[in-house]
């Protein structure tokens, strides 16, 4: 083989190998992600996906914190006994706000893509201070102290600008008023009997469209989440995020003839 | 690869910038010891959960990624940094370009990187994005670090006596280059701070869902390809053939190896994803990228364990090379069973359960960690110039009692991990699911005993390890020992 006896040229040289090295590696990373910015099926065209509330990005920020993603998955994969257990198979819709990505790569507790909406605020509260107290086999850690800690929500709207900015469809921008009102909307959503059209509102117009008025976002946990309504806490906006999980596609109305394709 | 004496080497070696390199190899025992600590008490916490605490600090969730970057970064990073820098001296016949004061520099640098890094894990700082949880700021620091790295290592490189580059050194500047094009492309992340947040550590990157899981993982599985495979097979490529005294077996299968093996890695991170949101066209092109790994893969170990032709009979005597030749022996199982399991059929029982920790173990403790052990104790007396190791008794007790964690380890995880993906797809004869996940849970527990029991004795070996390189560095000699020293594994003199 030439091309062997020519590699004399590339292992003399430092420089050539660096770049023969960097050309090397550098076309596999750009085939597989540039495309996925541009080819437009790449995220399903579904209604009623919007970024999360303030309450909602504070609780998100507390489960990246804790490192939720190293034992649960977000995302259902289109296999029967993934949908039996879980609900509709995840689509990529659904997480095309979340920076990061929380899809995860480790079930050693369930798969929590789908879990908004299936268990109570009370329900996730003591399971969080003790998951033994109410799953005897448990093997999940307890975080009491969520309880106790107020929830530092002060710049909350600097933590939604960062995110209008690093997001390439500037979200937030586009929410009315999300950022402006955040500390309040963040209030709202956490005390009981607080006025919440305002928040419901905005986010309702950015899931349906201004033009459909009649449609509500009705996946927002609202009132006092912990059973503590004198303070707002960690856990208020935990519970928060993880009742919306999977709760924004209306899957009634997504075509049903791709996943009728995949499941296995 | 017979490397004479450079001219002006004095008698005691000091030639060579070596101050850096010692301190990197203590580093790397001390590191390594910490990270299966830590690894072994997060296994125990799986199986009693219990000892979590109840603390935020001491969560399976905080100090899981402190176990897999001090394993990854602290452990093996310091292993690649103490080689690479031996090696590239002496293959070049160079001094390392900035001498020790740039060694130094590296070294305080790294440790440094990995002290933010570690200290943010169990404060709750983290990017969540797997083997890359380090924020912003220590991200940065890292890229100066690894900016000074690649310059002394190519600056020594420049300074060669010797016409050739060597095949180790090739390997080293692909792990070097990758890794520096990975960090920046997988950690792009605009601080709060900027934007008048109160947290001066809180980012958020980029990319979001699919995008950044594809990024993820393009990150991911190259900080194996590369951190863990390319920069240990540049070990290989310098130690085996140093302590069997034998040279390499193929020249034109580590070319030919090389530029696939780089090539072909960096396809492979859609396998992670299968079955997930991301397009079935690049999950595709992850799993037929990940097949043909495994021929440049056993490319590398061919020529690893070839070059022992001539020389098996050392493996009786000589538990060092024993430790290097089973380490190739476990990169070849790990890089069949790899593109095995991202066959997609194969993917869609084995993702999400604790047979990829199994998989990735018989990879980080049989091959990453073996071939570091077989290195350092190679490289421990010559640094030191002592005349031989303290006991080869005891390297070769190390050696067995970490085998057999390494056994305990994976075989728990195969079954059950196995077992964890069949109990989540059965069904009962009435049509229901036969399971519910909890079960799976409890069904897990005498496996994981056993797996941390296996850790166990891999910390043992490893602490009997460190114990070894004491005495040895004190100058001692545990009676008898030199008697067992085979004739072409002296250590310590003239390398």
């Amino acid at each position: 083989m030439s091309l062997i006896k020519h590699h004399k040229l590339i292992e003399t040289n430092v420089f050539l190998l660096v770049l023969g090295i960097f050309v090397t590696v550098i076309i596999g990373g750009l085939v597989e992600i540039v495309p996925l910015f541009s080819i437009k099926s790449t995220i399903e065209n579904v209604q009623g996906v919007r970024p999360y509330t303030p309450l909602e990005v504070a609780g998100r920020d507390i489960y990246v914190r804790e490192g939720c993603y190293n034992c649960h998955s977000q995302m259902v994969r289109p296999f029967r006994d993934e949908i039996e257990r879980y609900g509709h198979y995840s689509l990529a819709a659904e997480s095309k706000f979340d920076h990061p990505f929380q899809w995860g790569s480790k079930r050693t507790g369930p798969d929590l893509a789908r879990v908004g909406g299936k268990y109570s605020n009370e329900w996730h509260v003591r399971h969080l201070i003790n998951p033994r107290a109410v799953v005897p086999e448990s093997i999940m850690p307890g975080y009491p102290h969520l309880a106790q800690r107020p929830l530092a929500y002060d710049t909350i709207d600097a933590n939604m600008r960062t995110l209008d900015l690093v997001d390439r469809f500037e979200t937030y921008s586009q929410v009315d008023g999300a950022i402006e009102n955040a500390v309040a909307d963040l209030e709202a959503q956490a005390t009981p009997d607080a006025d919440t059209s305002a928040l419901v509102a905005r986010y309702s117009d950015f899931a349906f469209g201004p033009d459909r008025a009649e449609d509500q976002v009705t996946n927002m946990a609202l009132g006092d989440l912990d059973g503590n309504p004198d303070v707002i806490t960690e856990m208020d906006a935990l519970v928060a995020y993880l009742q919306v999980l999977g709760t924004m596609v209306d899957f009634t109305a997504v075509d049903q003839t791709r996943k009728a394709e995949w499941i296995r | 690869m017979a490397h004479g004496a450079a001219p002006g080497t004095r008698s005691d070696g000091t030639f060579y910038a070596e101050g850096a390199i010692r301190l990197f190899v203590l580093a790397a025992v001390f590191w390594g010891i910490v990270g299966f600590l830590v690894g072994d008490v997060i296994a125990w916490q799986l199986a009693f959960p219990v000892l979590n605490l109840d603390l935020p600090w001491t969560s399976f969730g905080r100090l899981r990624p402190l176990h897999t970057s001090a394993v990854i970064f602290a452990f093996g990073g310091n292993v690649l940094f103490a080689t690479s820098l031996y090696v590239v001296q002496r293959t070049c016949r160079a001094r390392l370009y900035g001498g020790d004061v740039l060694g130094k520099i590296l070294f305080w640098g790294y440790q440094i990187f990995i002290v933010l890094a570690a200290v943010g894990y169990v404060t709750g700082v983290t990017q969540s994005k797997e083997y890359a949880e380090p924020e912003w700021y220590a991200d940065l620091w890292l890229t100066v670090v690894w900016v000074l790295y690649i310059a002394a290592f190519v600056g020594t490189i420049l300074k060669r006596r010797e016409p050739h580059i060597y095949v180790a050194n090739w390997f080293f500047l692909a792990f070097m280059i990758t890794i520096a094009l990975l960090h920046l492309g997988n950690n792009m992340a605009v601080p709060v701070a900027l934007m008048g947040g109160d947290s001066w550590t809180k980012s958020y990157g980029l990319l979001s869902g699919v995008q950044d899981a594809m990024t993820q993982w393009w990150y991911g599985h190259n900080a194996v390809g590369f951190f863990l495979t390319a920069g240990f097979l540049a070990i290989m490529y310098y130690f085996v053939p140093k302590q069997a005294n034998r040279p390499v077996y193929s020249y034109r299968l580590s070319i030919v190896h090389f530029w696939a093996l780089i090539f072909l890695y960096i396809w492979a991170g859609p396998h992670h994803l299968h079955y997930t949101a991301l397009p079935d066209w690049a999950q595709t092109l992850g799993m037929v990228f990940s097949v043909m790994l495994w021929m440049p893969s056993w490319g590398g170990m061919i020529n690893g364990l070839m070059t022992l032709s001539g020389a098996w009979d050392k493996l009786r005597t000589d538990p060092v090379l024993r430790f290097l030749v089973v380490s190739v022996g476990f990169y070849g199982m790990s890089t069949f069973e790899g593109p095995m399991m991202s066959l997609k059929a194969v993917n869609s029982l084995s993702h999400y359960t604790d047979w990829t920790i199994g998989h990735v173990h018989s990879g980080a403790l049989g091959w990453v960690a073996f071939i570091s052990f077989g290195a350092l104790y190679f490289m421990v007396p010559a640094l030191w110039k002592r005349q031989s190791l303290y006991s080869l008794k005891l390297v070769s007790l190390h050696f067995w009692i970490a085998t057999l964690g390494i056994v305990l380890y994976i075989t728990a995880m195969w079954v059950s991990g196995i077992m964890q993906g069949l109990m989540w797809r059965a069904y009962d004869e009435l049509g229901f699911l036969q399971y519910s996940f909890i079960e799976s849970v409890e069904a897990m527990h005498p496996y994981y005993i056993i797996r941390a029991t296996g850790g166990v004795l891999f910390i043992l070996g490893a602490l009997i390890m460190a114990y070894n390189f004491y005495r040895t560095i004190k100058g001692d000699v545990a009676e008898g020992a030199p008697d067992s020293v085979p004739a072409g594994a002296t250590v310590g003199v003239q390398r």
